[in-house]
């Protein structure tokens, strides 16, 4: 998976413009190529080591474990790597392939503004000219982040188009590599998009899932019973799932964003609660009416906040192999305060939904079973957001 | 017959090129496309290409993104369009009209019902931006059961091989997108679409229509001068967006750009 022209299934392919299928199988070409190449393998291991803090921890939550009462749950620290969140694992390898193909200048597309800072950060590392897109509306929401991304070097261009969010934005962001192609690198930062870059994305992030393998296999000496994490286009799920895919008896869970709830209709759960249909690229579950058009999505996660999800994940739920839930914006909110108090640890609003659904999870399991949770990102951008939503000024 | 292979004959014998005006249906609201239509054929035009609109118009300059903004504010939705085109078939039995759209709304639909609607109420082709051939097998079964032609687009950044592949599946006209870009971009470059243009038509007896970055008479004429098929959509619509709050002005303002057009291709 996927074939030769990226389909999962039925999901993925390549719907773009025409103008953009000569780029796109160039990047195919050039990833495939370097992929199998030792020395670029080498500077990309190098980097995530010595740049991104690899490997992260498996760390065993034994207080939030023991009060839960069933299975003994593990976090994957993801928000310790360098910028604070799993997205730089894809923007280091993606910004070193964009520098092998002789690309200049960088674009990439942001909703939090997480991959924007990851590929604004890898931008000023490596030298290279970086332009970010980001909806209008979550300028606004985000202004720490555009601060970063600013300081980093990175031009951060206001999406005033449609619903002024991340989906906009990357709609802007394949405005810009339709026009500036000869240069011009698009770093997509989640699983979704056109073939290649779901393909590529997960190879990119399923370093999490190959760490997290040995490392429970070196803590607990066999696999985890479940994983959870949670899925917005779905790139640290897929990152932490892939390399358990064929381990039938490791349960693998997603957890969407259930927003004010999946009966309101203001949510961003594609998988629990939308149909097929083809956006950005390629073939996948979306939000969208009964006339085809794409429709406003909610969360209180600006990660999770999108209307599609990457074509592996609707493949690994048609298939069976994987079970979608959905985590609503009050669930998620306890979970980053119940790992925030009982573990120290101040999860992004994003993990929390992953780390709810563990709560729900772990009392119906054994104390000898295992849970791997992927925490995804750390919460310090998150918590104004947060005091806003408890009526606390900072 | 087809419509659309009947209006390139016709004007292939009187050595005429073909004039292809775009307007987003329900921009600025629903009740100025049809008569907007019967207006453009009065001042020149040839094939009449209506937008469908959609949410996320990912090949889209501005100029067009807002046009599908101000239609959508209207909920205008793929059986509007269809309606629209019905009703336009009242009195003109003979413009063909291509639908020109994005895939999702057609995909929601089925293919199967979308080609038999489509050719109920009088549509003759489709051009879908965001679907290459290598994703239309089944699109296309269904839409040539019903004597609909599909248009693919080719591009600057389309080689050979892929040019063969294009005009293999294609039926109607081959669309040459002029530039690196979206919709409304300005930098037109003759010879560079020339030479493209020599790469198509050594694979192909399909008419070569050309679109993206012709705005006034020069350019239309100049691109006459190589091309079977002259497409104006950004500097149409830009005229919808100006004259918004009146139908007569925006007929007026439409044809008039047209009729200038018109001519100068003609004179050419």
């Amino acid at each position: 998976m996927p074939d030769e022209r990226g389909h999962f299934g039925v999901y993925g392919g390549m719907f773009v413009a025409e103008t953009l299928m000569g780029p796109l199988a160039e990047l195919r070409e050039a990833y495939e190529k370097y992929l199998q190449d030792p020395e670029f393998l080498a500077e990309l291991d190098y980097e995530l080591q010595q740049y991104v803090g690899r490997p992260s921890p498996l760390y065993f939550a034994e207080r939030w474990s023991e009060q839960l009462g069933g299975a003994r749950i593990y976090l994957k620290r993801e928000d310790l790597n360098h910028t604070g969140a799993h997205k730089v694992n894809n923007t280091v390898g993606q910004a070193l392939l964009a520098k092998r193909m002789g690309k200049t200048r960088i674009i990439a597309e942001t909703g939090a503004g997480q991959h924007g800072v990851a590929s604004a950060t890898v931008a000023a590392r490596l030298g290279l000219e970086c332009v970010v897109y980001m909806g209008a509306e979550d300028i606004q929401r985000q202004a720490m982040n555009v601060f970063r991304m600013k300081l980093l070097g990175a031009t951060v261009v206001p999406v005033e188009s449609g619903s002024r969010t991340l989906k906009d934005a990357l709609n802007e962001a394949m405005r810009d590599w339709v026009t500036n192609i000869d240069n011009t690198f698009y770093i997509i930062g989640t699983v979704a998009g056109p073939h290649p870059y779901p393909a590529m994305v997960r190879d990119f992030q399923t370093i999490i899932g190959r760490e997290a393998r040995s490392q429970i296999m070196e803590q607990e000496g066999r696999l985890p019973d479940a994983l959870v994490a949670c899925v917005g286009g779905g790139s640290n799920a897929i990152g932490l799932f892939y390399p358990f895919i064929e381990d039938q008896e490791v349960a693998i869970y997603g957890v969407e964003a259930a927003g004010d709830g999946l009966e309101t209709g203001h949510h961003a759960a594609p998988l629990c609660a939308g149909q097929p249909g083809v956006l950005h690229g390629n073939r996948t579950y979306l939000m969208e009416d009964e006339h085809g058009q794409i429709i406003h999505t909610h969360s209180i996660s600006a990660g999770l906040d999108y209307p599609g999800v990457g074509p592996e994940h609707a493949w690994l739920k048609d298939s069976g192999r994987a079970s979608y839930v959905a985590i609503d914006d009050n669930e998620a909110l306890q979970g980053f305060h119940d790992l925030t108090r009982i573990e120290g640890i101040i999860p992004a609003l994003e993990s929390s939904h992953a780390l709810a659904y563990a709560t729900k999870l772990a009392p119906t399991m054994s104390k000898d079973q295992i849970i791997i949770v992927n925490l995804s990102g750390r919460g310090d951008k998150d918590i104004h957001t947060v005091a806003e939503h408890e009526g606390i000024k900072l | 017959m087809s419509r659309l292979a009947a209006c390139f004959e016709k004007l292939r014998a009187s050595g005429a090129k073909a004039l292809i005006p775009y307007v987003t249906a329900g921009d600025p609201e629903p009740s100025v496309t049809v008569p907007l239509m019967h207006a453009m054929v009065d001042a020149g035009a040839n094939i009449i290409e209506l937008g469908v609109p959609f949410s996320d118009p990912m090949a889209e300059g501005p100029v067009i993104q807002r046009a599908m903004e101000r239609a959508l504010e209207y909920d205008v939705s793929l059986d509007d369009v269809l309606e629209m085109v019905r009703s336009f078939r009242k009195t003109d039995a003979e413009t063909p009209v291509v639908l020109m759209g994005y895939l999702n709304p057609v995909e929601v639909r089925g293919y199967e019902n979308f080609a038999r609607d489509a050719q109920a109420v009088g549509v003759d082709a489709v051009l879908l931006v965001d679907m290459p051939p290598e994703e239309a097998d089944d699109l296309l079964s269904a839409l040539y059961a019903h004597e609909l032609d599909m248009i693919f687009l080719v591009a600057p950044t389309t080689d050979e091989a892929r040019i063969k592949a294009i005009t293999e599946s294609g039926r109607g006209f081959i669309y040459y997108v002029s530039l690196k870009g979206v919709t409304g971009a300005g930098h037109l470059d003759i010879d560079g679409v020339k030479q493209q243009l020599v790469k198509i038509r050594a694979q192909t007896d399909l008419p070569v229509g050309v679109g993206f970055g012709i705005k006034d008479a020069e350019s239309a004429a100049s691109i006459a001068g190589v091309a079977d098929a002259v497409v104006v959509g950004s500097a149409l619509v830009r005229r919808v967006e100006e004259n918004a709050d009146s139908a007569d002005d925006i007929n007026r303002a439409v044809a008039g750009l047209l009729a200038e057009m018109r001519t100068a291709m003609d004179a050419g």
